[in-house]
């Protein structure tokens, strides 16, 4: 993968973000991400298929045929393949997918993917309607109002239950500590002018359930965020033929998707099953353990995601998330640095782009493209892990990264 | 008759008012929560929202469906419950047209009275007329055999005229909203000898329901927030008077406007807050309150100069301020009227001269917006007047002159009987008038 870049993460917390005014839609992010990739690598010449994920388009923005906005990113894409590929907030994760197959197959040597999504065009009590469409809609009646926040707020109680509710609030309350502190050092980020001085304790804000629910407060979630974000995949081929030197790459050596049964309940909630056989999948194809991981970026929809996340990624064992993220192993200086430029509560999450932003982020990393964001990458773990989830871990993207030599 | 018996048929008089229609929101989503519990499915509410203008009735009918969007957005989460019989209703979105048309549904408009012979409970929310509320209360009680209670929202009519002048026999009591009633925290409740126990009750629980802060109040026309505010502004107008003599009398106003506000630490000056109540509203409040206050003169020269020459102030039907004693761009003052001249002069013309009478003010005054906002606002307040005491300026000087009248003002309300306590006449300053500190404080002296 080549040439990655994110637009801003549009919304609240943003100083440009003003609710009442019109706001750039759909077209703007999808040129602006697509057209900054397309200018390092030559232009859409270059390019044999496009790819864009997006989730909900047809409900926030009442636009489908994301695939035909390709042309529009750059006329030489006219008359070339391009598809949309939605999977809710793995939307991205499967455009990287659908990209990275088409080069494994041998019929495309170099994909544009296109992640996007604009959210910010109704009001969160609407926008939770749409986003609920992530779940099986025969569930939405007996759904909270806050419908993924009601799911999570569900696991987070169960999770409460099983290792005590003070560690758990106050694990969850660094994990919004950690990412606020890294969306801090990227310019792109939401929540790049975030000022509070003491996230903790903002974190450990009591959750209302009158207002929102039992066990999350909003500090617990993600950002309501437009944006988009890009990034070519290229075979060696490809490369080749964008001119970009191999040290501006990283190369894609494992990819695990998998799906469960979007009709069914989570068997246990406090574990993140569907999380957990990608990532399994993908790591064994990359033959690597999660300790030899320099960095990841995970579905940190929510902070007990985050928490949950790290069970299942098998970086601790199964109820030791809460003691792991306290002993800071998941911060920018610890043992396994986690979304390092915020993640999905500091960062943002415009739902479709998430899983391309997540791989942009990788990659900056292991090119040393992140600025203020960099942290180290150690030559002996040279690799980087993205997890995109979709729903109520119902369809999981895995990818293992690794850096060039 | 129970609290929800006595809310299934309500009337709203003067609903299509800046007030009346704030009554009417506030009345709607009482009722529809009461209509809203399983134990009332089979019961029939009503609420009469009745004006003279039909000509008005259609914005108002907009402006509450508006409102009552904006609320249920607010509580989707209790209404999924309240509509979980409902299968059809699946998403929020569903969920909440289906409790706007519920609400809507409640609400009938109507230009005639007798819609109101067959109420329970009726609001008033017409001019300050006394006569025109003794006749509509006089219509609707002889003709409603139900023994209707009436909540008036008069700020300055004494509620014992009302009752002898309709024949009442006591079933009538002074509900004062604040302005804008749907936001505004504080309801004066006036209770006369003659009210029946349960209808008190009834009023404070119906307050307690809107989640309104109740500030008690005695049967003395201009109740607690007129009777400060009358008199702060005659205050004023008296100070603006005085220094007219010594310079021209739109430059009085100003020095007046500016103390009232940057050094008190109020929203607003006290000319821009006659402006927004309405300078003719103002007047008239004054000519309700003045025969019942035979050792005080209730009335401004002034002001009656102003009114003489068209300066009305109040407010457009956008809720934008219409010019008055100032004028006014984009919500901020920017002219002041000389009433000897017929003219508004430009502040920008005189701004530098009078700031400069005034003199610096001191470092510790804070804008109204941060005090208010702070936890210790008493202490912060207290500190601006020490400096006030110790700085011989001129503006320092009135400052410490208005804020010791604005006391003097609470107290005698206490003394006279208006209020129960100095705490109350705070209460009233403080959730009414948006006031960073009460009026009734020691540090002013």
């Amino acid at each position: 993968m080549i040439a990655g870049y994110n637009t801003i993460s549009m919304g609240t917390g943003r100083k440009e973000f003003n609710p009442k005014k019109e706001r750039p839609g759909l077209e703007h992010y999808l040129k602006e991400a697509g057209q900054a990739t397309l200018s390092h690598i030559g232009g859409g010449a270059r390019v044999d298929e496009g790819v864009v994920g997006n989730f909900m388009a047809s409900r926030f923005n009442k636009q489908a045929h994301l695939g035909a906005f390709m042309a529009m990113v750059d006329p030489a894409l006219q008359y070339k393949p391009s598809i949309r590929v939605e999977g809710a907030c793995a939307s991205g994760g499967l455009a990287l997918v659908t990209g990275i197959k088409s080069v494994l197959s041998g019929s495309a040597e170099v994909v544009l993917a296109i992640g996007v999504e604009v959210q910010n065009t109704v009001k969160a009590i609407y926008g939770a309607d749409i986003l609920a469409g992530a779940g099986w809609f025969q569930r939405r009646k007996e759904g909270q109002a806050y419908f993924f926040p009601g799911q999570f707020s569900d696991r987070a109680g169960a999770y409460y239950q099983k290792i005590g509710r003070e560690k758990a609030r106050l694990a969850m309350a660094r994990w919004y500590r950690n990412a606020i502190e890294n969306a801090r050092l990227c310019p792109t980020a939401q929540e790049f002018e975030n000022k509070t001085a003491n996230l903790e304790s903002q974190g450990l804000t009591e959750p209302n359930p009158k207002s929102f629910t039992a066990h999350l407060n909003v500090f617990d979630c993600s950002k309501v965020s437009d944006g988009a974000s890009s990034i070519a995949i290229v075979s060696e081929e490809g490369l080749r033929r964008c001119g970009v030197p191999v040290s501006e790459a990283v190369e894609v050596i494992a990819v695990g998707h998998a799906v469960d049964d979007i009709t069914t309940l989570p068997a246990d909630p406090t574990r993140l099953d569907t999380i957990a056989a990608a990532v399994k999948k993908a790591l064994e194809t990359a033959g690597i353990t999660p300790g030899q991981l320099a960095t990841i970026e995970t579905h940190d929809c929510f902070s007990i995601a985050g928490i949950l996340g790290m069970e299942a990624i098998g970086l601790c064992g199964e109820g030791e998330g809460a003691d792991f993220v306290l002993a800071g192993h998941t911060a920018r200086d610890g043992k396994i640095p986690v979304n390092t430029t915020g993640g999905l509560i500091g960062w943002g999450h415009p739902t479709g782009a998430t899983g391309v932003h997540q791989a942009v982020t990788i990659w900056e990393q292991l090119t040393g493209k992140a600025g203020a964001a960099q942290i180290t990458i150690p030559a002996e773990r040279p690799y980087g892990l993205t997890v995109n989830m979709g729903g109520d871990d119902k369809t999981v993207v895995a990818i293992v990264y690794r850096k060039t030599t | 008759m129970t609290y929800t018996d006595r809310l299934t048929n309500v009337s709203v008089l003067g609903s299509a008012g800046k007030m009346g229609s704030g009554i009417l929101l506030l009345a709607a989503l009482e009722v529809a929560d009461q209509m809203l519990k399983p134990e009332n499915k089979d019961r029939h509410f009503v609420i009469n929202a009745i004006d003279v203008s039909s000509a008005a009735l259609p914005g108002l009918m907009k402006y509450i469906r508006a409102q009552v969007l904006k609320a249920a957005e607010k509580k989707v989460v209790l209404l999924r419950g309240l509509y979980a019989h409902r299968a059809e209703l699946i998403e929020n979105s569903e969920i909440i047209d289906a409790y706007v048309d519920d609400v809507m549904g409640l609400i009938r408009p109507s230009t005639r009275l007798e819609v109101a012979y067959e109420s329970t409970l009726v609001f008033e929310a017409v001019s300050e007329n006394e006569a025109l509320k003794v006749k509509l209360f006089s219509q609707i009680n002889e003709n409603n055999a139900l023994q209707p209670w009436f909540f008036t929202n008069t700020s300055s009519v004494p509620i014992a005229g009302l009752d002898k002048g309709a024949n009442l026999s006591g079933r009538v009591l002074g509900f004062h909203f604040y302005n804008p009633p749907a936001v505004q925290k504080l309801v004066e409740v006036i209770t006369i000898a003659a009210n029946p126990s349960e209808m008190k009750e009834f009023a404070l629980q119906l307050a307690k329901n809107m989640r309104k802060v109740v500030v008690p109040s005695n049967d003395i026309a201009g109740f607690i927030g007129n009777g400060h505010f009358m008199r702060d502004a005659l205050f004023a107008l008296g100070e603006a008077k005085i220094l007219s003599a010594s310079m021209p009398m739109h430059e009085a106003l100003y020095i007046v406007n500016k103390v009232s506000q940057d050094y008190l630490m109020r929203p607003m000056g006290i000319f821009q807050l006659i402006d927004y109540v309405g300078v003719d509203v103002v007047r008239f409040i004054m000519s309700v309150m003045n025969p019942h206050m035979p050792a005080e003169d209730l009335h401004s020269d002034e002001l009656d100069r102003m009114f003489e020459k068209g300066i009305k102030g109040g407010q457009f039907s956008d809720g934008s301020q219409k010019d008055g004693i100032l004028k006014y761009e984009k919500g901020k003052p920017v002219a002041v009227f000389n009433s000897d001249t017929g003219e508004y002069i430009p502040i920008s013309s005189f701004a530098a001269t009078a700031d400069a009478w005034l003199g610096p003010l001191p470092e510790s005054t804070m804008p109204w917006k941060n005090l208010v906002k702070a936890p210790d606002k008493d202490s912060l307040a207290a500190l601006a007047f020490e400096a006030y005491r110790t700085s011989g300026t001129n503006g320092a000087q009135l400052a410490l002159s208005y804020a010791r009248r604005s006391r003097e003002i609470g107290l005698n309300l206490v003394n006279t009987g208006v209020a129960h306590s100095a705490a109350d006449v705070n209460t009233v300053l403080l959730t009414g008038f948006f006031h960073a500190y009460g009026p009734v404080n020691e540090f002013v002296l």
